[in-house]
């Protein structure tokens, strides 16, 4: 047993840098996350799985029922289905600050000389890298079932951009409740609920054969936003111009949806985060 | 000569809604020494080791770790504390090695220096064989070593430890003890909470017995078990005998002896030093009762707090 790793002269020369470093601090959560992943696979793979099974259960036993006005239903779908997917960062990002507050692993990091900013922030950009890669099977599956890009590659990437940008939006609002529900169990319920989210949205369904008052619900729902940007530009569906300000104006809307959620998730989590939850 | 105190607390107070966990509790750890914090579940202290480590803000009093203010100077407090036990803890779903490089890094390693340093400390707690596999398959000894070794990364100048051996095995419960001993023959502070007396007497130079979240004695271990005492029990084969041997225990201790007729022992404090267990049985012997067990031991921690504060055990408490 080599005495000297416990105590000797405290840190190397090279290791004193100053405390707030928020870019490196960040760099390393979002690593760590990263080989969470890695460690176990298995809950990604079961992350991809589900929206391509609803995909094809949406697609083909619900779609036969559904007449979307000149699109086939699966094209109208595999947009929706990625926009929920992008609403998903709720879910995940409250489970997992949940989790990690409930283990004690988010009192360590408190414990530590870092910048307060890091975990949250390398945590929401884990789970949007994450989120750029799982959206692929996705979209393969739905090339495979009838769905085309057909708005050209520079408004495909756009497409592609938003839904990472809502999926950091998303993120970071889970991961402010996580820090608030501070309990597994209890983030994983909760989360397990969320599905409802994309329901009362255009996600699935056409919203313009709703009932009025839900009619403007489902299209003030930002998924709805997010839905209608990604079929504009994949030049599956115009906007219809008569829907909410968001939906008629699906890319502006979708920043701004995203602008709102960052500007308020942002520093709530950051302050939850600093404070311990209380 | 001047005591420099690494921790120094004046009338911390917390509450958490109805319950008032910290009632103006006063701490004073001079640099280089181990503190004790005995108390019994609920007692407040894990709420003190969070407030001291700037994971809690108090609701009034003041903190002072090496000389910074907790809430003023979190950072400062921060980069000077290493901190093991109930509250914080590693990444299960991470290795040993990849948790102790993640916490170099976020300490300011840089690279090469963070690899060498997470080695040298699974080597140091003998965890280089399971240094691959996910800490959540560690058993609970490797996985509070682990913790121990995270603390330690950055050479703290304080380090705390929350109840750092409660449902340990005696063998990882030594290798933690060893750890502390000797990080503290090198000169590092130490404040450690404990529910056992034995822990505090074997590490501590000075022990706080803290109850309802405020220090209700303090002083060496040998001030305190001076104060305490001994329990001297005696067993006997039959009821009859149960007079006699309090009689004995009586005179010897001076105290007023417990007769438990079930099992029939029968028991009193002692604070003589120089009562020992053959003189205990010489006398009871002389005096014809037929003792045949006979114990003289520290007394309980429950003992010691109804000897200390008159309030004996307030309500079971649930497991630690």
């Amino acid at each position: 047993m080599s005495t000297d790793a416990l105590v000797t002269e405290r840190r190397t020369t090279d290791a004193t840098a100053p405390t707030h470093t928020p870019v490196a601090d960040g760099l390393a959560v979002l690593g760590r996350h990263l080989q969470r992943i890695k460690a176990t696979p298995g809950v990604l793979i079961l992350t991809q799985t589900m929206p391509i099974t609803m995909l094809l259960f949406f697609g083909y036993v619900f779609g036969s029922a559904l007449a979307v006005p000149g699109r086939e239903y699966r094209a109208f779908l595999v947009p929706g289905l990625l926009a929920a997917t992008a609403a998903n960062g709720v879910m995940t990002g409250m489970f997992q600050s949940a989790q990690d507050c409930h283990r004690g692993v988010m009192d360590r990091f408190r414990t530590l000389p870092m910048s307060r900013s890091a975990v949250p922030f390398g945590q929401t950009a884990a789970d949007v890298l994450t989120t750029a890669v799982g959206l692929v099977p996705l979209m393969l599956v739905g090339l495979a079932v009838g769905w085309r890009i057909e708005g050209g590659p520079a408004a495909a990437v756009g497409a592609f951009g938003l839904l990472l940008l809502f999926r950091f939006a998303t993120s970071w609002v889970g991961c402010w409740l996580g820090l608030l529900i501070r309990n597994e169990e209890a983030a994983g319920q909760l989360g397990a609920s969320t599905f409802i989210l994309p329901l009362l949205s255009s996600a699935y369904i056409p919203t313009d054969n709703l009932p009025g008052w839900l009619r403007t619900l489902a299209e003030w729902n930002p998924i709805s936003a997010v839905a209608a940007a990604a079929r504009d530009l994949f030049g599956n569906a115009a906007p219809a111009a008569d829907a909410a300000w968001p939906v008629a104006h699906p890319v502006a809307g979708t920043l701004l949806w995203s602008a709102v959620l960052l500007a308020v998730a942002v520093p709530l989590s950051v302050r939850l985060y600093s404070r311990g939850g209380e | 000569m001047t005591t420099t105190y690494a921790v120094l607390s004046e009338g911390l107070e917390k509450r958490f809604g109805d319950v008032h966990a910290l009632r103006g509790l006063d701490l004073a750890v001079a640099e280089g020494t181990v503190c004790g914090v005995l108390g019994r579940n609920g007692a407040g202290k894990t709420t003190a080791v969070r407030v001291l480590t700037t994971l809690t803000a108090p609701d009034g009093g003041s903190a002072r770790i090496a000389g910074h203010d907790v809430v003023r100077e979190a950072g400062a407090v921060r980069a000077a504390i290493g901190v093991t036990g109930q509250s914080a803890s590693v990444d299960g779903e991470l290795s040993g090695r990849q948790n102790l490089r993640l916490f170099a890094r976020l300490l300011k390693y840089r690279g090469e220096v963070a690899r060498t340093r997470a080695d040298e400390l699974l080597e140091r707690f003998e965890l280089t064989d399971a240094a691959d596999r996910p800490a959540r398959t560690y058993s609970g000894g490797m996985r509070r070593r682990l913790d121990l070794a995270a603390s330690l990364l950055a050479r703290p100048q304080v380090l705390f430890l929350d109840e750092p051996t409660t449902g340990l095995d005696p063998h990882s419960r030594n290798q933690i003890w060893a750890a502390v001993r000797e990080l503290a023959g090198r000169g590092t502070t130490v404040l450690l909470t404990t529910q056992y007396l034995e822990e505090a007497d074997q590490l501590a130079d000075d022990i706080v017995l803290v109850d309802s979240g405020r220090a209700a004695h303090s002083g060496s271990p040998a001030e305190l078990k001076a104060r305490i005492g001994s329990y001297a029990e005696v067993v006997v084969a039959h009821a009859s005998a149960l007079g006699p041997a309090a009689a004995v225990l009586d005179q010897l201790t001076g105290t007023e002896p417990v007769l438990d007729h079930e099992r029939r022992t029968v028991g009193a404090v002692t604070t003589d030093p120089s009562l020992t267990l053959p003189r205990i049985v010489r006398e009871l012997d002389a005096a014809g009762a037929a003792a045949i067990d006979a114990s003289l031991r520290p007394p309980t921690l429950d003992e010691v707090f109804l000897r200390l504060t008159g309030r004996g055990t307030p309500i079971k408490e649930t497991a630690a």
